[in-house]
């Protein structure tokens, strides 16, 4: 049988109430990525990394047990898991991390900030209290545990009187920028993408990369954020030529990753199809969103190269 | 047989956001769904403006396999708000079904 629903959003609920994150990611590795680089605490301007890409080791490692429990007798017993879940953390218990993804997410981070540097960008860094946004609660549709968490982010902008944001991925870009201002009165933070800001600061490349690529957009840049164009430029510039799959930009093709926490064959099944049409126009593909970058990832099993994006403009525009 | 409550669709509705009765029907959302969820969104709309309350609460699978990525949105010649209210229909089943 398939995961039980109402058990498995439960249970990711439940963290999220609890928690304060859907998998349990402990603040000393969700901020391990800032270690040595003297980012100020705080500030008008701060990147906030909603642990997006904290998160996807943790994710992965939970999927694959669910991709295990799928259809196996022990889906059943779900349901008394969400009861434990509520005293004993066992999403923590279930989900062991590799330690190569929590590397490389690591260095996803510090690639951004670098980049953000290289643009002369003034930032701090929330540390510890740089909070998960509540992506997956709000797909999910837990509205009232997702009002009540996004109040809990806004609380610590307004402690560090934050002004402008600058996110990493699209799924915290379309939280803070299109959902948190329908949840909370008075919201006038100010949200933009580094990818925008790196665009916007018109940055010089300091080595030209000469190699070509496809390029898989998220569906959130693409259709509800409007975010197309600055990728595309950034990647340009640096020399890289851009190849488009088939249903791409605006129509983009899913990765088939948000139907992961309940349905992972099937989010499976779907991003292989994505990494046949990406196939057709390059063996490389770059990635501008975490779970999208996992999720083509397991897909692809080696038949494609994907990287996810600031590891090329880091190489181009701060010169490796 | 499927009992019809015409309040089903009240019972659905959190605000103006949720406009499936400007769905026409036309099957474009269908034909372009990379789940390939032949019932979604137009059937499952069309089960929950008729009431027809059972139909809904059967498909929990399909509501939950959106993907919200509103491939279906931007093709969709009604502007019917696709995403959206297939999270309130989501919001509807984690209320008043699975109790969260
Ligand atoms: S594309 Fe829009 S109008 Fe056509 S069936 Fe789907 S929701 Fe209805
Ligand atoms: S938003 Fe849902 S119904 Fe629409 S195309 Fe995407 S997966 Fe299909």
């Amino acid at each position: 049988m398939p995961l039980p629903i109402g058990d498995t959003v439960g249970i990711l609920a439940d963290n999220l109430r609890i928690r304060k994150s859907v998998l349990p990611v402990s603040a000393k590795s969700a901020v391990a990525w800032a270690r040595g680089l003297g980012l100020a605490r705080g500030g008008e301007t701060i990147l906030y990394t909603g642990r997006m890409y904290q998160l996807m080791p943790y994710i992965e490692a939970l999927n694959k047990v669910q991709e295990k429990i799928e259809d196996s007798w022990i889906a059943e017993y779900v349901k008394f898991g969400r009861v434990i879940n509520r005293l004993i953390n066992i999403s923590a218990l279930m989900a062991l991390p590799s330690k190569s993804m929590r590397e490389s997410c690591v260095k996803i981070l510090v690639n951004i900030a670098r980049l953000l540097g290289r643009a002369g960008v003034n930032f701090g860094y929330l540390y510890e209290e740089d909070l998960y946004s509540g992506a997956l609660i709000y797909d999910l549709g837990v509205d009232d545990i997702l009002e009540a968490h996004a109040r809990r982010v806004m609380d610590v902008f307004k402690k560090y009187r934050v002004k402008k944001v600058i996110t990493v991925d699209p799924h915290t870009t379309h939280m803070l920028r299109s959902v948190c201002p329908n949840l909370i009165k008075g919201y006038d933070l100010r949200v933009k993408s580094y990818l925008e800001v790196l665009a916007e600061r018109e940055l010089r490349p300091q080595k030209e990369l000469r190699l070509e690529t496809a390029i898989h957009d998220s569906c959130l840049y693409a259709r509800h954020e409007n975010v197309l164009r600055e990728q595309r430029i950034l990647l340009e510039k640096a020399g890289i030529d851009v190849r488009e799959p088939a249903e791409s930009g605006k129509f983009t093709f899913c990765c088939g990753g948000p139907a992961e926490s309940l349905f992972p064959r099937k989010a499976k099944e779907y991003a292989k199809k994505r990494v046949d049409q990406i196939k057709k126009v390059s063996f490389r593909a770059v990635t501008m969103c975490p779970i999208c970058l996992v999720n083509l990832q397991k897909a692809a099993g080696g038949e494609i190269q994907l990287e996810d994006i600031s590891s090329y403009l880091v190489q181009a525009y701060c010169g490796g | 047989m499927a009992l019809v409550n015409p309040g089903f669709v009240e019972e659905v509705r959190r605000s103006d956001r949720f406009n499936a009765s400007a769905c026409m029907n036309c099957g474009v959302c269908s034909a372009v769904c990379p789940m390939g969820i032949e019932l979604l969104p137009r059937k499952l709309f069309r089960y929950v403006l008729l009431g027809v309350k059972d139909r809904v609460l059967e498909h929990g699978e399909a509501i939950y396999s959106c993907l919200l990525c509103k491939l279906c949105e931007v093709n969709c010649p009604a502007q019917v708000q696709i995403a959206e209210n297939v999270r309130s229909l989501r919001y509807y089943m984690n209320k008043k079904v699975f109790k969260i």
